[in-house]
């Protein structure tokens, strides 16, 4: 059994190490050779914000565009593990190329994260179909959804065709993450009202469709009046409502209705057009916000110039708004530039 | 934002047993010492594990095993790891190891045993040094 179950990844000889022993180009073409190994090792360089990622990112981008990004999000507890499952595989069946970056939150303590998004997905680890991406969310400032995107993209790269975003609905960050989908499903399930408090958190402009997961409980039917209730209440005239499915991850219901209303999503539309612009002009200010805060925090502290003038507002009361502005005239003297 | 490299590992029960309790100390363990640990449940084939440590592309696989096919059960993942290119991925194997089976998964190619009992930043400190060193 061992010798013939292994032999798919005999073509796949590329070393670990942490240091960078092989070159972004060489994984990048190991990417568009659908190397595994070679994916999984771009994707942890990238992620871990290796130098060079910048540049091997620039090369990836020509590669992607092909794919179609789905998220999904929902309290905890809702099912999303297991419905990314059934979907992943109901997708297969119908001919794709799936890929799942499953996001849990990394400890804000240790740094550290469990990672047990794939628990429920066991049943797809040996499909060739699918590859499956664990990320945590690193406590990174708005980062985590370039992150997200930036896996996507060399996934899309290698040839999957269609990608699941999985995260934990708490948190802003996580919302950002959905947020560079094309379709976004919320998960709710009955008995916990959850639905409802969702909508009211705000996250009902981000859903394309919404979910009842668990649907084999009793409550199922009220959650869908709910949310139905809500989204008439929320539309404009015309406005074509976004649609209310029931599934069971457990008993496989209602999986087939799902991704035929994920695949029904016509590609090109003028919603869409502007969901590519938000999404966009979000990435490209969300780059620059990172490099220049960068670029302009290690010129500080190389200097030490941030370390005298934490010492000024310690020691000496100074006003942290004057600090700022004063850093920020001492930056090639372009003044006005940054003053508001 | 600096660079930053986290150590990921994943932690898999092969095999039958249903003892799960060390496998759960060790996985929390680990992540309160920082680490990114991957956790895939009760039960998984060889070639689970072999498939979510090359996509995960984790530093180090550690096996929770207690059903007495320690030997077979390693020496299929080691294997596995080795056709996927991927043998440079530390492998070590916790749980219930008679003495005199230790000396043979090392030959195996396991980095370390750690039986009963083993508190769980020895495992975190094996691993740090481990994983720094290559």
């Amino acid at each position: 059994m061992t010798e013939n179950f292994f032999l798919r990844f005999m073509d796949i000889h590329i070393k670990k190490t942490k240091t960078a022993d092989h070159s972004w180009e060489s994984l990048v073409a190991g990417v568009q050779a659908r190397n595994i190994r070679a994916m999984a090792r771009l994707i942890t360089r990238v992620e871990n914000r290796e130098p060079g990622w910048k540049e091997a990112m620039k090369a990836v981008y020509p590669l992607t565009g092909s794919a179609r990004i789905f998220g999904i999000t929902g309290s905890p507890g809702a099912g999303k593990s297991s419905l990314t499952c059934e979907i992943a595989e109901e997708l297969v069946k119908r001919g794709h190329q799936v890929g799942i970056i499953a996001v849990d939150p990394s400890s804000p303590f240790s740094g550290g994260a469990l990672l047990g998004d794939r628990l429920r997905m066991k049943k797809i680890f040996t499909m060739k179909e699918i590859f499956i991406r664990s990320m945590a969310t690193r406590g990174m400032l708005g980062g985590l959804s370039q992150a997200a995107r930036d896996v996507a993209r060399i996934m899309d790269a290698f040839g999957k065709d269609i990608i699941l975003i999985e995260t934990v609905g708490v948190g802003q960050d996580e919302i950002e993450v959905v947020k560079t989908a094309d379709r976004v499903m919320m998960v709710c399930i009955p008995g916990q009202g959850d639905g409802i408090q969702a909508l009211k958190a705000g996250v009902m402009e981000i859903a394309d469709i919404y979910i009842i997961n668990k649907a084999d409980l009793p409550g199922a039917d009220e959650v869908m009046a709910d949310i139905c209730a809500m989204l008439n209440l929320s539309s404009q005239n015309g406005q074509a409502l976004p649609p209310v499915l029931k599934t069971s991850a457990l008993k496989n219901q209602g999986i087939s209705e799902l991704a035929d209303s994920l695949l029904s999503h016509p590609a090109g539309s003028s919603k869409d057009t502007l969901r590519r612009e938000i999404q966009a002009r979000e990435e490209i200010l969300s780059l620059m916000e990172n490099d220049v805060f960068r670029a302009i925090r290690s010129r500080w502290e190389q200097s030490g110039a941030l370390t005298a003038e934490v010492r000024k507002m310690v020691e000496e009361n100074k006003d942290p708004y004057s600090i700022v502005s004063e850093l920020l005239q001492q930056i090639d003297g372009k003044a006005d530039l940054f003053s508001s | 934002m600096e660079p930053e490299s986290k150590i990921r590992v994943l932690i898999a029960k092969p095999g039958l047993d249903g003892h799960e309790r060390g496998a759960h100390v060790v996985a929390y363990g680990l992540r309160d010492a920082g680490f990114e640990v991957i956790y895939t449940g009760l039960r998984q084939t060889p070639r689970q594990i072999v498939n979510t440590a090359i996509q995960e592309d984790v530093d180090v696989v550690g096996l929770s095993i207690l059903c007495g096919a320690h030997l077979s059960l390693t020496q299929m993942v080691i294997n596995g790891l080795k056709e996927g290119g991927a043998e440079d991925i530390l492998v070590l194997v916790g749980g219930i190891v008679p003495e005199e089976d230790i000396p043979r998964l090392k030959e195996m190619g396991v980095g370390e045993v750690f039986t009963a009992g083993t508190p769980v930043s020895a495992v975190s400190n094996f691993i740090r040094a481990a994983v720094s060193a290559s």
